[in-house]
């Protein structure tokens, strides 16, 4: 902390505990947080891509996690440093809001600090760095939604879909089984999907999941399943022609939420109130099964008495659903939540196929399947594994794929992957950048080459010489001005994507060069770091 | 600092580690294979046990475990190393999944991994290894399956099968001498659930003394539990009630209640009504006019005495998965309120005979000719109570792979064939592969053949020889043989009697090779600073 000193020789104080506190400033700071920021991105950079590898991450309590999103790998890395943090932030607000491309583009922000850094060196003040990216990124844009094309979702069985789905499957460990498991993530969006409004809601599609098995095993459910059973191990398994009654109640004497007391104080009291308590019940079970219901689900616990009184009138229960669980089964079975006994009308049932019990390994785990709900509009995506970590995994892949679809219905605009995209904005850019007759025009022509550095990128996770196959697609795009050559990743003897079939959605792109275009405008910005100085 | 010389600013949180390409990949390969190393030993008949010894102050100090079940001891083991980890997950899935295989999948996801490592070493990448992989499994799979013979439930093949099946799982297990014996056993007490999963109703009674010979299986259900002072010892034909219940005394249940009086008279009255409330509810009990009555919660001495007075046979304080089987044995309700004595036909359970019974120094009571007879009883005997766990483990992996085996009824010889099939399929196929994919397949091959290669090994026989001649006769066209343990020699599998469940195989073929991909693709870990704890 630099000091100031008056005429006596004391120093100013001008901060709180001013001795204790670190203070950088001016080119250290900028190089500090750059610095800082790169290193995540250089964390994240060997994930990008088809061939690009996962991270083994170890919680605070010892936990395993393996992935290869972004988002995850960010958020659970436990990052201090504050600058390091916007990009944490970077990658969650890119999941937040588009659900995949995490990693492009913390990767694309390392890559744009990493010009800045060299901009700066060359003395070019930060803030006109940052002006020149904000233009260059309004260039890309514009030029990412000329070439853009729009794609027919209807055709061909939904196939421009699954091939989304397969794109943003295919840096996963699930790669494998990435066409099986794209079609269940199409079937289950377009099962929600209000394709008039074109607008999916993704609450409605559960992804539950169970260890065993293995991922092909995995597989889509049109209905529910949840994690509960019977409530009395003698219920029936099964109910045809489930008529459900859905309760937030318990079945047990009403607990009204005024503190009251009541005193007995003779023994008539005593047993009046006995009856009273065996009445409840009996009332309770009887108006559930007055309504016609043959199944009760419960958001509550079941006292034994009631319970065994549900048995004895052939009334099989589940007790203890989750809220979200019954929000889901009220969707799909078109029943209305009941908050009390009294307000049990034949109406407010829910109606489905069957309601069983399944069963899984030998440790006796079962679960439930509300299928052929009345009106199927929530289904289940059951994940299988050969351990908690793939399934865990496999979870994250399958959100991406179906925030993938999702984005796909909202706008069915796209662009080709495989680095291409980036490669044709950066020419773009670098033609924009001769027309500019300020200093930004280094800027611009920065911002070019970190967009080349996604593709190069990619060729470097996929074992291929960077520099070679990036100056290879870059003269092809210019020559036969094809805005779809990139980077042949998976080695299919062609360069075109559109050949290739990798689709990645206009909205993601856009987003990851605008936020990523934000967040290192933010880092430029400061210049003064004020911190403990036990940092 | 980097090469530049700039000293880089601290990202991570204090404590926090990062590894990255090389070393990562070191510290999984490292770790993964010390854990298969460490269960390594315990694989095939001729395995050998080890000690679990907790750490810890207090009594658990004393309490050791003896056993050479893969699962048990990979999830009393404290690791730290991620890989390590993965490699216990999986191993517990298998358990959960099939319960039989545990060893074997960390096994093979181990020597994976060992072959995985000389590769990378060969700079190959990742990735293809894994492509590699990929094809290869699935060509192991659709062998595995080909090979497989099924059998109709009913016939008396498949129950051949299953004895065999048994007889194998056990080879490798404490019980070895008397496997005969014991597979017997678990198959007959398997077809008594007649095609149902459910284990619980397989009960497993351990009692010191005697030698494991004495154990048997009955065919009644015994409930370790004891039949109350004062009521019969012997009831014939006996007509059961099963319930749930507060046989102490009934707390009011209504929210807010609160007992106030105001003199000693009045809690004379409240006690007389609470007396009375209790003889009220005897009194239904009665209604239902059963002759023995089981309760979940404790009878009080005034209930038993009221239900002992009126003949009935009162056993309290069941435990709960006791009194699911009793229900489900005798056929009988669970009940918590009484008020419908009209459908006594229906809730109440029936047995021919409910005795007080005497194995080695304890009492038990055995419920025989039960309305269903699906619950039976095993009880294990033995000298002392580590031989009794390990033998309960052992016995409850053949059961496992007993239900596996009904349900899915594929079967594939044992003794290493069915490993060494796929193992050939792979390098067939690694002829046919272009690119660099093909070293990887032959190295999966590789390790497929490790599990009869280390099965020879812990026998102590030559098992370069032995798998060479294997593959011969293999080769040969002889699909049935397999290693013979008992002389060191390649045998016929269909005149040894040796045959393993597909099932098991299956399983642990696709999570070794899942668990394997997965820590092949981590280049990277990030381990975060532990939490703090407070020391107790």
């Amino acid at each position: 902390m630099s000091l100031a000193f008056d005429d006596y020789g004391r120093p100013y104080i001008i901060l709180r505990d001013q001795g204790q506190k670190k203070r950088m400033k001016g080119l250290e700071a900028y190089k500090s947080n750059i610095l800082a920021a790169k290193a995540v991105a250089n964390t994240l950079s060997s994930s990008l891509g088809p061939k690009g590898m996962d991270k083994m991450l170890v919680s605070p309590d010892g936990d395993v996690s393996v992935t290869n999103d972004g988002a995850t790998i960010v958020e659970k890395m436990e990052i201090q440093h504050p600058t390091a943090k916007l990009l944490v932030e970077l990658s969650q607000s890119q999941d937040a809001e588009i659900g995949d491309g995490t990693t492009g583009v913390v990767v694309l922000a390392g890559k744009l600090l990493e010009q800045a850094l060299t901009l700066l060196d060359k003395g070019i003040h930060p803030l006109k760095i940052s002006d020149g990216f904000d233009r260059a990124c309004d260039v890309a844009i514009k030029h990412l939604e000329t070439i853009s094309e729009e794609i027919d979702i209807q055709a061909n069985e939904h196939e421009a879909l699954i091939q989304a789905a397969c794109t943003a499957l295919g840096s996963k460990v699930v790669s494998k089984r990435k066409r099986e498991l794209g079609k269940i993530a199409v079937t289950a969006v377009l099962d929600v999907a209000d394709l008039a409004r074109r607008d999916v809601n993704l609450d409605l599609i559960k992804i539950q999941t169970k260890t065993g098995g293995s991922v092909e095993d995995t597989r889509l459910i049109s209905g529910i399943l949840i994690d509960k059973d019977m409530s009395h191990p003698q219920m029936p398994k099964e109910v045809k022609e489930a008529k459900i009654c859905l309760l937030t109640c318990p079945f047990e004497p009403p607990k009204p939420k005024t503190k009251h007391n009541i005193n007995i104080s003779s023994a008539e009291d005593y047993k009046k109130l006995y009856l009273q308590e065996q009445q409840y019940f009996v009332d309770m079970v009887k108006l559930v099964k007055d309504s016609g219901a043959n199944i009760a689900l419960c958001q509550w616990g079941f006292d034994d008495e009631a319970n065994h009184l549900l048995l004895q009138n052939e009334l099989p229960a589940v007790r203890w659903v989750s809220g979200t669980d019954v929000e889901l089964i009220a969707m799909a079975t078109g029943a209305r939540i009941i908050p009390r006994f009294q307000e049990i009308t034949p109406e407010k049932l829910g109606k489905a196929g069957s309601v069983k019990e399944v069963q899984f390994g030998t440790s006796n785990e079962r679960m439930l399947v509300i299928e052929n709900c009345q009106c199927t509009k929530a289904v289940t995506i059951l994940i299988r594994g050969g351990s908690q970590m793939i399934v865990d995994e496999a979870k994250r892949s399958i959100h991406d794929a179906i925030c993938v679809i999702r984005n796909l219905i909202k706008d069915n605009r796209i662009v080709y992957g495989g680095g291409s995209a980036e490669l044709a904005c950066a020419i773009q850019v670098l033609q924009y950048a001769d027309e500019v007759s300020s200093v930004e025009q280094y800027a611009i022509r920065s911002f070019a080459d970190a967009l080349e550095g996604i593709p190069c990128c990619l060729a470097d996770n996929c074992g291929l010489n960077p520099i070679t196959s990036v100056a290879q697609a870059k003269a092809r795009q210019l020559q036969e001005s094809n805005p779809r050559i990139g980077i042949d990743c998976m080695e299919l003897g062609t360069t075109d994507m559109k050949e290739q079939r990798i689709y990645e959605t206009l909205s993601s792109k856009k987003q990851q060069i605008q936020l990523a275009t934000q967040v290192v405008k933010m880092i430029l910005k400061i210049d003064d770091v004020i911190a403990p100085d036990d940092y | 600092m980097d090469i530049v010389g700039n000293v880089l600013p601290q990202v991570l949180k204090d404590e926090a580690t990062e590894d990255k390409g090389e070393m990562a990949r070191l510290q999984s390969f490292v770790g993964a294979i010390a854990v298969a190393d460490l269960v390594k030993t315990t694989l095939g008949p001729k395995g050998m046990d080890k000690i679990l010894k907790p750490t810890g102050p207090g009594q658990e100090m004393t309490h050791i475990t003896v056993t050479n079940d893969g699962a048990t001891i990979l999830k009393s083991m404290y690791v730290e190393n991620p890989a390590a980890k993965i490699l216990i997950e999986i191993s517990k899935t298998q358990d959960e999944e099939v319960g039989d295989g545990t060893t074997t999948v960390a096994v093979l996801a181990g020597e994976l991994l060992r072959e995985g490592e000389k590769l990378i070493q060969k700079r190959i990448h990742p990735q293809h290894v894994i492509a590699g992989w990929r094809i290869a499994r699935d060509v192991a799979l659709k062998t595995l399956r080909d090979i497989s013979s099924e059998n109709d439930i009913e016939s008396q093949e498949f129950h051949n099968d299953l004895i065999k099946i048994a007889r194998t799982t056990l080879s490798s297990k404490l019980i070895t001498s008397d496997r005969d014996y014991f597979a017997d056993l678990c198959v007959k007490a398997v077809l008594r659930l007649k095609g149902s999963s459910n284990l619980d109703y397989i009960q497993i009674i351990k009692l010191p003394g005697g030698t494991i010979r004495d154990s048997y299986l009955d065919d009644g259900f015994i409930l370790k539990k004891q039949i109350t002072i004062g009521c019969k010892r012997r009831i014939e034909n006996a007509k059961i009630l099963v319930a749930n219940t507060a046989m102490d005394y009934d707390k009011i249940k209504i929210y807010g209640t609160k007992v106030k009086v105001n003199s000693m008279d009045k809690v004379a009255e409240i006690e007389a009504a609470e007396k009375e409330k209790m003889k009220h509810k005897v009194d239904k009990i009665l209604k239902f006019q059963p002759t023995v009555f089981v309760n979940r919660q404790l009878i009080y001495n005034y209930p038993e005495q009221l239900l002992a007075d009126s003949g009935v046979t009162v056993i309290e304080h069941a435990d709960f998965e006791g009194m699911e089987r009793v229900a489900a044995a005798t056929g009988a309700e669970i009940l918590s309120t009484f008020d419908a004595p009209e459908r006594r036909d229906q809730v109440l359970g029936h047995c021919d005979l409910i005795e007080e019974i005497m194995i080695g120094e304890e009492k038990m009571i055995k419920f025989t000719g039960c309305k269903k007879n699906e619950a039976c009883t095993i009880v294990l005997r033995g000298s002392s109570i580590h031989i009794l766990d390990e033998v309960d483990r052992s016995i409850h992996d053949v059961l496992c792979v007993l239900i596996t085996t009904v349900k899915n009824r594929r079967v594939v010889w044992g003794g290493g064939n069915s490993e060494m099939q796929m193992a050939a399929a792979c390098e067939e196929e690694a002829k046919k592969v272009q690119g660099k994919q093909a070293l990887a397949i032959e190295a999966y091959a590789r390790a497929l053949r490790q599990i009869p290669t280390i099965i020879c090994d812990n026998g102590g026989y030559d098992s370069a020889e032995l798998i060479q001649n294997f593959k011969v006769e293999l080769q040969k066209g002889n699909l049935s043989s397999g290693l013979n343990m008992n002389d060191g020699t390649v045998g016929d599998m269909k005149e040894l009697g040796i045959k393993e469940c597909m099932r098991v195989k299956e399983q642990a073929v696709m999570a070794a090779s899942e668990a394997a991909e997965l820590i092949m693709r981590v280049d990277d870990i990030v381990k975060c600073a532990p939490r703090k704890r407070e020391r107790a």
